[in-house]
């Protein structure tokens, strides 16, 4: 009886444990909406667009964790691979649909360049993807640098003056996108009650996921599902494992590729040398927001984050603005939330698993001894 | 005649051992610096002012790498988590600084104030990073960052109140920078300072990094220290042996913190400046990478890499901008230190022998 009660409460606490995060973010937002004194329009609105804008790029996030290789941080270099193509459509001055259906085209090839450095690189860390793939981001940032700030206009041909800084070679610090700004959002866009929806994106993302259920049951979904699982089972089953983490990082940072494409076109504004900067980060806070762990991420963590997080994004300033007099406390705050959100689930992740090990050697001990007994 | 080979073919081998040793970044990193050195004169650099240069930087950062020791050695692997320290030294810094401390007096004082939050914190983050061995690094990154954030409203919100370090208009939060002459500013650098032409050696500074240094080599010589070694290189060995794990790397962790702590303050009083805000959030990559340039791996760091690795890692970064403004008036040397710093870290993380531990 008391053994039952137990399990019982264990589970509630378990399903509390389980999803303290979003349950949290929960209670940060009640607590701020009132204070903020947004309207309600003004809120749902603002959702609207930053669902839009964010949720491709999240989605690019999962399939790495499928195969067990956490979270990718690399999918930095896929949203660099966008910005090189949006600088070279840019120039060529193909706006509009085109334009973004170009430069995504275009972004494939570097991405899964990138990636596929990246996935090799990994390979070669196995046990700490997360950190390597952290510091990869920042390895490439650098060199991503090097391109767009010196060969860009010397060695890689860039016609236009707008886009070159004034010295004459290197890519200015802001490349204007405003011909192509919500190009894709405003096509089958549809006003409901005040609230603009951009139809053709949210099909474009919902086509996304459809891929990825899709994807989960081919023949290579399941491989890296039992990657993810145990990469010596998965070897003995005769799986090519690091063909396939591979694989997973290419596809990852193929889709981070096209969901900057989607972001930026939104934006309509690209800060050449810190717009891809932060993007790994929030993404990934928000994905951990939704309830999702190092381990297991489901789409609907993805929009489920999207949406408490970025709600915190509105509202953080205005709020701190009215507790503490100062805007820039909200700012701050919602940057530290980002942090510790990302800190926590790591920890969680790895408490886990450090657990999970433990309980597997009580289990085995006792498993010994019944047989000794016997 | 078979001889003469076998010995020949011993030294080939050898030196071919040495060389791996001493590792491929490293040697290309050393060639890479002493081009530089042999190229600057030709580009109108005095060879002097870039030695005081290098030497000057060495002695900002010096102790900031020697923080990564004691977390190195009881295998809490690289000290991501360094801007935990670097706050508790902020803290005392600005406490000092509010109290009305000056001069001298001022960074003996922010020492002293910075030790208990620096005890403290790095008591947290050791209690934290027991608790999950193994994901050290990625943690470390994000409590480092976490805190750093955190205490980005700190300083605006605690009630520091000294002109000197306040917002002017507003007389509340602290500024993004602010100056220390009248406090701390060059304390180490201008004690015993020794001129030579146009070399100057900041011989305080120098005398306090190896103090620090000279510590931490015999605190690894005791019998704690061992037993430290012993949890780094085998923890389950060193269980066995009766050492209790946790407390050992707990006591790591507070060392690297404290030493973190000091190691800004050091910093700070060579730079001139006190940074506040998201300054700390750029300074653990640096640290970590000028310590494996200089020879250590995730779980092996002695004093001679710290100090090999600062002279190389700064010397890096303070020539190549000269040296390269003067030759090809193009300054890529900020992009080159990114590549650099952080495909050593790289390096360092994909290295098959350490992957195993």
């Amino acid at each position: 009886m008391n053994n039952k009660n137990k399990t019982a409460s264990g589970k509630l606490l378990n399903l509390l444990g389980n999803n303290a995060v979003p349950i949290m973010f929960i209670i940060i937002i009640a607590f701020c909406i009132p204070i903020s004194g947004f309207s309600s329009l003004f809120l749902l609105n603002e959702i609207m667009t930053r669902l839009s804008r964010n949720t491709f790029l999240i989605l690019s996030l999962l399939i790495p964790i499928m195969a067990g290789m956490g979270l990718n941080f690399g999918m930095t270099l896929g949203a660099m691979a966008a910005e090189i193509a949006l600088i070279f459509t840019s120039d060529w001055q193909i706006w509009g649909i085109p334009g973004i259906v170009l430069a995504m085209i275009m972004s494939i090839p570097i991405s899964a360049v990138l990636g596929l450095v990246c996935g090799k690189i990994l390979n070669a860390a196995k046990g700490r993807e997360m950190i390597t793939s952290y510091i990869i981001s920042f390895f490439m940032n650098g060199v991503y640098q090097l391109v767009v700030l010196y060969m860009m206009g010397s060695i890689i041909p860039i016609v236009h003056n707008n886009i070159k800084l004034p010295r004459g070679y290197g890519v200015r610090a802001s490349v204007d996108l405003t011909r192509i700004r919500k190009a894709l959002d405003n096509v089958l866009s549809v006003n409901i009650g005040g609230v603009n929806i951009p139809v053709l994106t949210l099909l474009i993302i919902a086509a996304m996921c459809l891929v990825i259920v899709w994807f989960r049951r081919t023949k290579l979904g399941q491989d890296m599902r039992a990657v993810g699982q145990d990469m010596e089972v998965a070897r003995a089953a005769g799986i090519d494992v690091e063909g396939t983490r591979i694989i997973s990082i290419v596809i990852s940072t193929v889709l981070a590729g096209i969901g900057m494409v989607i972001y930026l076109q939104n934006m309509g504004d690209m800060a050449t040398y810190s717009s891809h900067s932060q993007i790994g980060m929030f993404c990934i806070a928000a994905l951990l927001v939704g309830g999702a762990s190092v381990d297991k991420a489901s789409i609907g963590n993805v929009f489920l984050g999207v949406i408490l997080f970025h709600t915190m994004f509105i509202l953080a300033p205005s709020a701190g603005a009215k507790i503490t007099g100062n805007e820039v406390v909200g700012e701050y705050f919602r940057v530290f939330v980002s942090y510790g959100v990302i800190t926590v689930a790591l920890v969680m992740y790895e408490t886990k698993k450090r657990r999970a090990k433990a309980g597997m050697g009580a289990q085995l001990a006792a498993a010994q001894q019944e047989g000794d007994k016997r | 005649m078979s001889e003469v080979k076998e010995i020949k073919r011993t030294f080939i081998d050898g030196v071919r051992e040495n060389l791996k040793s001493f590792g491929l970044p490293r040697l290309i990193i050393t060639a890479f610096l002493l081009l530089m050195f042999i190229i600057a004169p030709f580009t109108g650099a005095n060879f002097w002012v870039q030695i005081t240069n290098v030497i000057n930087r060495f002695s900002w950062n010096a102790v900031l790498v020697l923080a990564m020791v004691p977390m190195v050695h009881s295998g809490c692997g690289l000290n991501f988590g360094l801007p935990v320290g670097i706050i508790a030294g902020l803290l005392g810094a600005t406490l000092s600084i509010e109290w009305g401390f000056i001069g001298p007096m001022s960074f003996v004082m922010a020492i002293v104030i910075a030790t208990p939050f620096a005890l403290l914190f790095g008591l947290a983050y050791g209690w934290l990073l027991n608790k999950i061995k193994g994901g050290e690094m990625m943690i470390a990154t994000y409590v480092g960052f976490s805190v750093v954030s955190f205490f980005c409203m700190m300083w605006l919100v605690l009630p520091y109140k000294k002109p000197d370090m306040a917002w002017g208009f507003e007389g509340t939060g602290l500024r993004t920078t602010f100056p220390i002459d009248k406090y701390y500013g060059g304390v180490l650098s201008n004690f015993l300072r020794i001129q030579i032409g146009r070399l100057v050696i900041p011989t305080g500074a120098l005398l306090f990094f190896a103090l620090l240094a000279l510590m931490i080599w015999a605190f690894l010589h005791t019998k704690t220290g061992t037993a430290m070694t012993a949890v780094g290189s085998n923890a389950t060995f060193a269980r066995a042996a009766g050492i209790n794990v946790d407390r050992i790397r707990m006591l790591s962790v507070v060392m690297s913190t404290w030493l973190a702590a000091v190691g800004i303050l050091v910093y700070e009083q060579g730079f001139g400046f006190v940074q506040l805000y998201n300054a700390p959030f750029n300074m653990a990559l640096p640290a970590v990478s000028a310590i494996l340039i200089g020879g250590a791996t995730a779980n092996k760091a002695s004093i001679t890499n710290v100090i090999i690795g600062t002279i190389l890692f700064q010397g890096m970064v303070t020539m190549t901008p000269t040296v390269m403004n003067g030759l090809i008036n193009l300054d890529i040397s900020e992009v080159l230190r990114v590549v650099v710093s952080n495909g050593m870290i790289l390096y360092a993380l994909t290295r098959k022998t350490e992957a195993t531990r």
